[in-house]
């Protein structure tokens, strides 16, 4: 199998990604379209990995998913303080700061 | 040339006097007026201690110098405060002092009832020391800084009683047209540093024996313009008639005695400028002769016993004026006019103070009347003052001024016809006008109303009076006596070098005729003054009408410079409003405009945020590939 289908799958994951993340308003929503952007970069990292035949992709990836790990413990903790005081999960309801 | 270590004390001891009686406030009523009075005594003790220290000396050993400190040094130019009183200087310091401690004594008792006499006497006593400054200076710088200084004076004594508002604006007036002669002082010194590379007296008549004509031209006529906006000369007259607002001593001392008389001083201090360029002495002759007429012939129309005075001590001083235009055996005349003119000018002055001491401040002389028999004092003395400014042999006057016409006759041709005319022309309106002032104020019937109560002046008044009217008898016989004023200047204005005139009439023909001339205008006067209407007459010539009205002066100034620059300060606070604010407003317009386009971009969504980083990053992305590819 042609190696580029795994960057063709890759960018097809991140579009979809950065697409929710425009287009959706729940916050749920909007951190998987994040989490599956990041896993799609790293899909497109471990691929140039194999492509160039050295480790330097998979190094990068685990740091991706270190990250991509401590940013849900946070993320989720905000969204889930919002949702309780607002009892709404939508993005644009957290808008207050403007005017 | 000597050093002395005393000319300091000369100004140090009214400016120290003057700074207690300041500072000390409320504290120096009770003996402020009698301290500034010593102070002011002393000083002239200093003065005769001087005088009497260069008579002891001869040759070049008479004038004396003290280096009181190295004031400024900076590349080229290198100045000395220093004190230089030779020849010339120390006819002044006496006047100075001695004319203004009898008006000190004077205005003990005419100031009596101000509740701010202390400080009066305090700013009398700043006057004396920059005034002695202005004449002690060594170079033009010194003489730059009592010559302001004696301008602050003048300007906080006319509006010593700021509390009338025409006062304020008669004071603010005599600054402004001060302000304007003194930018010629400034320009005149710029040019001798430039062109000599010095400031000092030495160093400028070193420098001018081989400067170009040009810049000596141009030094002259900047030195004129100074000297007239201090002493009141056409085109800056206009400021000394409104300058009689301020309190009678100060009309007597400033603004007759010395500080008007500051521009003759220059210019004699500047001889080795004017010798040296015919130019510049063409236009001091004009410019004196026109205000010998002007200030005549204004003198003829005013009610306004100072005015009248005003207009006589303008008139005076461009005599003198004139006088420095006559090449080097003019400057001694000059300066002898200046003294016997202190002597006689402060004395009427005084006299006048006298009369309207006693007569409740009235000014208006059609209100007098027959006051000689109830102030027999103040008549005799002003009377004496009166036949010194005629020239009525042998009062003091009649060798000042007769000197002054001969040599204006003696100076040839058609120039020595006009200017010898003109003065003897000046001198007939002069006896004109003083007669008049002299019969509307001591002669005739009572013009007053019952309820003033006219009366002879306390000792403290008329003991001063006394004093000048002596040296209104005697000072022009002792300074002329022998050539005494001229020989005694010699050294400084170089009269020697001058070339023989050619002797256009004699001196007793020019005697007859000034003193005809004076009879017909005194006797005129005499005619026309029989009667005094109270009020002043309405229908008058046309000639008396421009002349009540300063021949147009104020009106002149007024379209001429006053109006366009108002304009022009009108238009420049229009540019400001509207061009420079303008600018800064229109930047302010545009970013504001900008910002309300780009706020909309900020409108709290994370989406669109997000969209605009992904868009970024895309056209980031797409530069980078077009760059590299």
């Amino acid at each position: 199998m042609d190696i580029s289908n795994y960057l063709y799958l890759s960018i097809i994951l991140f579009t979809i990604g950065a697409l929710g993340v425009l287009i959706r308003r729940n916050a749920i929503v909007i951190f998987m379209c994040i989490e599956l952007m990041l896993n799609a970069s790293n899909l497109a990292l471990v691929t140039f990995s194999r492509i160039h035949g050295n480790l330097d992709g998979q190094v990068a990836s685990f740091f991706t998913m270190v990250v991509a790990a401590c940013e849900v413990v946070v993320g989720l903790a905000i969204i889930v303080t919002i949702y309780r005081s607002r009892r709404s999960a939508s993005v644009d309801d957290a808008s207050l700061l403007k005017n | 040339m000597r050093t002395s270590s005393h000319l300091v004390y000369l100004i140090a001891l009214p400016l120290f006097s003057s700074a207690i009686l300041l500072l000390l406030g409320r504290m120096a009523d009770k003996w402020g007026h009698i301290f500034a009075t010593l102070i002011s005594a002393s000083a002239f003790g200093v003065g005769v201690f001087e005088f009497m220290a260069m008579h002891s000396h001869t040759g070049a050993n008479r004038a004396a110098t003290q280096k009181l400190f190295e004031w400024i040094s900076v590349g080229n130019l290198k100045v000395d405060a220093s004190l230089l009183l030779d020849q010339l200087s120390i006819c002044f310091v006496l006047l100075i002092t001695g004319v203004g401690t009898l008006i000190h004594i004077y205005s003990i008792a005419y100031m009596d009832h101000d509740k701010d006499r202390r400080r009066f006497f305090a700013y009398l006593n700043f006057f004396i020391a920059a005034m002695l400054l202005l004449v002690l200076g060594n170079s033009y710088l010194n003489l730059y800084v009592g010559w302001e200084g004696v301008g602050l004076a003048s300007y906080l004594l006319i509006g010593f009683w700021n509390h009338n508002q025409t006062y304020a604006v008669a004071a603010k007036k005599a600054f402004i047209a001060n302000r304007i002669g003194d930018v010629g002082l400034s320009l005149a010194i710029m040019i001798c540093f430039t062109q000599f590379g010095a400031v000092s007296f030495d160093g400028v008549k070193a420098g001018a024996s081989h400067a170009s004509p040009a810049a000596l031209t141009a030094i002259g006529a900047m030195l004129l313009l100074a000297a007239a906006g201090k002493s009141a000369q056409f085109p800056l007259q206009s400021w000394l008639g409104d300058a009689m607002a301020g309190p009678t001593p100060v009309s007597a001392l400033i603004h007759a005695a010395t500080m008007v008389t500051a521009g003759v001083y220059l210019i004699t201090r500047s001889n080795f400028i004017f010798d040296a360029s015919s130019t510049a002495r063409i236009l001091v002759v004009t410019v004196g002769v026109i205000t010998l007429l002007f200030g005549a012939i204004v003198g003829t129309a005013k009610d306004d016993i100072k005015k009248a005075l005003a207009a006589s001590t303008m008139s005076q001083i461009g005599y003198m004026i004139l006088a420095t235009g006559l090449g080097p055996v003019g400057y001694a005349f000059a300066i002898m006019h200046l003294l016997t003119h202190g002597f006689f000018k402060a004395g009427m002055f005084l006299g006048a103070g006298s009369v309207m001491h006693g007569m409740d401040d009235e000014i208006n002389m059609r209100k007098y009347g027959g006051l000689a028999k109830l102030m027999p004092i103040t008549a005799v003395t002003f009377g004496l003052g009166y036949l010194a400014i005629l020239g009525v042999p042998p009062f003091a006057g009649f060798y000042s001024k007769d000197k002054i016409i001969e040599t204006a006759f003696n100076q040839g041709g058609g120039k020595g016809i006009i200017l010898g005319g003109a003065a003897l022309l000046g001198a007939g309106i002069t006896a004109f006008y003083m007669t008049r002032v002299v019969v509307l104020t001591f002669a005739g019937a009572k013009r007053w109303k019952d309820g003033s109560h006219p009366h002879e002046s306390s000792v403290l008044m008329w003991g001063p009076m006394v004093v000048l009217a002596i040296g209104s008898i005697a000072s022009g016989f002792l300074l002329s006596a022998g050539g005494a004023l001229v020989n005694w200047l010699q050294p400084v204005v170089n009269a020697s070098h001058a070339e023989g005139g050619k002797e256009l009439m004699k001196p007793l023909v020019v005697s007859v005729l000034a003193l005809g001339i004076v009879a017909l205008g005194a006797g005129y006067a005499i005619i026309k003054y029989r009667t005094v209407p109270e009020v002043a007459p309405e229908k008058v010539s046309i000639f008396t009408k421009i002349a009540r009205k300063d021949l147009y002066q104020d009106i002149f100034n007024d379209a001429v410079l006053v109006k366009p620059g108002t304009a022009l300060t009108a238009g420049l606070v229009a540019t400001d409003h509207h061009v420079i604010d303008g600018a800064v407003r229109l930047v302010g317009w545009v970013i504001g405009e900008v910002s309300d386009v780009l706020r909309k971009l900020q409108n709290g969504y994370v989406r669109s945020y997000a969209l605009m980083m992904f868009v970024g990053v895309f056209i980031g992305a797409l530069i980078l590939w077009v760059v590299t590819a």
